[in-house]
């Protein structure tokens, strides 16, 4: 088994008068892609957005390579290595493609090699490089904030239900472009509820519920296990076999 | 990709809807055009045109800098005023100074001597807008309600601390000598300082125009307007460009107070309440956040001010809320509405 890369102890969180998180205990092993699943408001969101710091921990710890992280700010937490894709996107309308890709490159200029894979990745991100994002379908969107994401050479990348509301055929591609992503040594930790994409990619697998996870293991021993799967299809998997 | 997948190609996007997003910057051609219509004489609409362009582009520096701390920062501050009246006040100081400059009948001495004036002024209220965003602004993120409420407060501090600084008088601010009068085209007069603030704020414009599109610190700053969380999470310290904004649109608010003191000849400690009333309007019709709209907003609001006051003087008391009225009517989020995440 690889190195935990990201681990979560113990980890509350609160919004406002709302306990969302109530010790998520979580690891994700570097490399390959770790599928954090549950059903609505079973606190996923929450944990993508308090590893990233945009929620702070009232309690537990948030390690990153072996680094303590849960109270660094932001900005201080991407630069260490993690991206964001939010579950609403987070594209810049009001600016280009190209703009937006800038702006993702923190450190430096785009690296162009970089570019070109990407741009054989996402298409459409080539096509429409000079038109404002704003005027992009939901799926070139959701192609630019993984995009964004990845512009740089990340650690981790924090990836937010990238194929809800998508047509089957931009759910293929962004499938494939994650599996591709996958071999580049990058490790993902994908919130999903399509349970048959995420099976398909998944290496390991947590599963949430009210605050906490209640499994995790190998996504195959999920994927094999009908008796493990039917025990939580009625917290998380049902609507999405 | 898969060979499934949908293959992208760019669609024009039809002339309809083009004409549509592009109708706003109709507007002041077509006010101009109305204006010349109403008024007759092509001599008094020229003198009232430029005057209005020339109200406008002042208004317009001074109200940019709200306009964008406001789509940035979220922040309604309504003590922005003192920094125009700061910065008329220091500009009066260190134009003083210069009396030798600006009475001599060199263009270039004249022009210096407004230079170094609003360069001072721009520093000293940029540093005050330092001082106001650590101190007053700083802890009242996110809550409007008190933000209203300390921002006035600063503003009084701030119109208390020039009568201690000044003194309670209005004082006079004269003109360089090279601004004074007026240059005669055809049958229209025009004054030589107006042309100076259209020049100026056209200038200012097209310099914010290029800094916001062509710069990282521009393109941070309008996808800051959008989804500030966003661009934490892309690594960048939004705290940092705040602050820098601020004492930019602070400083601008000062340039403004210069500008507007040369064009009013008398400057008062409340100048600047008085005149927020206006960068309010502008900033509402423009679109919070949006520099462009602020400068169209501007213009329209300095065009329909001056020809009221020409065809009806009665009117022109109400004549840019009705504008306001008017354009909130048919673009609810203003000219050019900043779409700001969720």
């Amino acid at each position: 088994m690889a190195d935990n890369l990201l681990t979560l102890s113990g980890v509350h969180t609160l919004i406002g008068p709302y306990h969302i998180l109530q010790g998520v205990d979580l690891s994700v092993p570097e490399g390959g892609v770790t599928v954090l699943l549950g059903r609505n408001g079973a606190g996923k969101t929450t944990t993508l957005r308090t590893i990233m710091g945009l929620w702070t921990a009232s309690q537990g710890e948030i390690r990153f390579d072996n680094h303590l992280i849960t109270k660094l700010d932001t900005p201080e937490i991407s630069r260490r290595g993690i991206a964001y894709v939010p579950e609403d996107m987070g594209i810049f309308t009001d600016l280009t493609v190209a703009e937006n890709m800038m702006l993702a490159a923190a450190s430096g200029p785009l690296d162009a090699k970089r570019l070109d894979w990407i741009k054989e990745l996402f298409p459409p991100i080539g096509t429409f490089w000079g038109a404002s994002a704003g005027t992009l379908s939901g799926g070139q969107k959701q192609m630019l904030s993984v995009a964004r994401a990845i512009i740089e050479p990340r650690r981790l990348i924090l990836v937010d239900e990238p194929t809800k509301g998508l047509a089957p055929a931009i759910i293929k591609a962004m499938t494939d472009a994650l599996r591709e992503l996958k071999e580049t040594d990058t490790t993902i930790l994908l919130v999903e509820q399509n349970f048959a994409m995420a099976s398909t990619i998944g290496d390991t697998v947590a599963v949430m519920d009210d605050g906490r996870i209640i499994h995790s293991g190998a996504m195959s021993e999920l994927v094999g296990d009908e008796t493990l799967q039917e025990k939580l299809m009625g917290l998380s998997l049902e609507a999405h076999q | 990709m898969s060979d499934t997948a949908i293959k992208p190609r760019m669609e024009k996007v039809p002339f309809k809807e083009q004409f549509f997003q592009k109708l706003p910057v109709l507007l002041v051609p077509l006010l101009a055009l109305a204006g010349l219509v109403a008024i007759g004489n092509p001599a008094s609409w020229l003198t009232l045109t430029v005057a209005g362009l020339a109200m406008g582009m002042m208004i317009f520096i001074m109200a940019s800098g709200l306009t964008v701390v406001f789509g940035l920062m979220d922040v309604i501050n309504f003590g922005h005023g003192a920094f125009v009246a700061v910065g008329a006040f220091v500009g009066f100081t260190v134009l003083a100074w210069l009396a030798g400059w600006t009475a001599s009948p060199s263009v270039m001495l004249n022009l210096g001597a407004v230079l170094v004036a609003i360069l001072a002024a721009m520093l000293v209220t940029g540093l005050l807008g330092y001082a106001f965003e650590r101190v007053i602004v700083m802890p009242v993120y996110g809550q409007h309600l008190k933000q209203i409420l300390v921002t006035m407060g600063g503003l009084i501090v701030a119109q208390q601390m020039i009568y201690v600084v000044w003194g309670p008088d209005e004082l006079h601010l004269s003109r360089p000598e090279a601004f004074q009068g007026s240059i005669v085209f055809g049958e229209a007069a025009i004054e030589k300082y107006r042309l100076v603030a259209v020049g100026i704020g056209l200038a200012l414009f097209l310099a914010m125009g290029h800094i916001l599109k062509n710069t990282k610190v521009g393109l941070l700053v309008r996808a800051g307007v959008e989804n500030g969380e966003m661009v934490e999470s892309l690594g960048y310290r939004i705290r940092r460009l705040f602050l820098i904004v601020f004492m930019t649109g602070s400083a601008l608010a000062g340039f403004g107070g210069v500008m507007w003191g040369l064009y009013q000849e008398t400057i008062t400690a409340h100048m600047g309440s008085e005149i927020m009333v206006l960068v309010f309007i502008v900033v509402i019709i423009g679109g919070l956040g949006s520099v462009e709209g602020c400068f169209i907003g501007a213009m329209l609001v300095g065009l329909l001010a001056n020809y009221t006051a020409f065809l009806a003087p009665k009117v022109a008391l109400i004549s840019t809320i009705a504008l306001m009225v008017v354009i909130l009517m048919w673009r609810p989020q203003g000219l050019y509405p900043v779409v700001k995440a969720k």
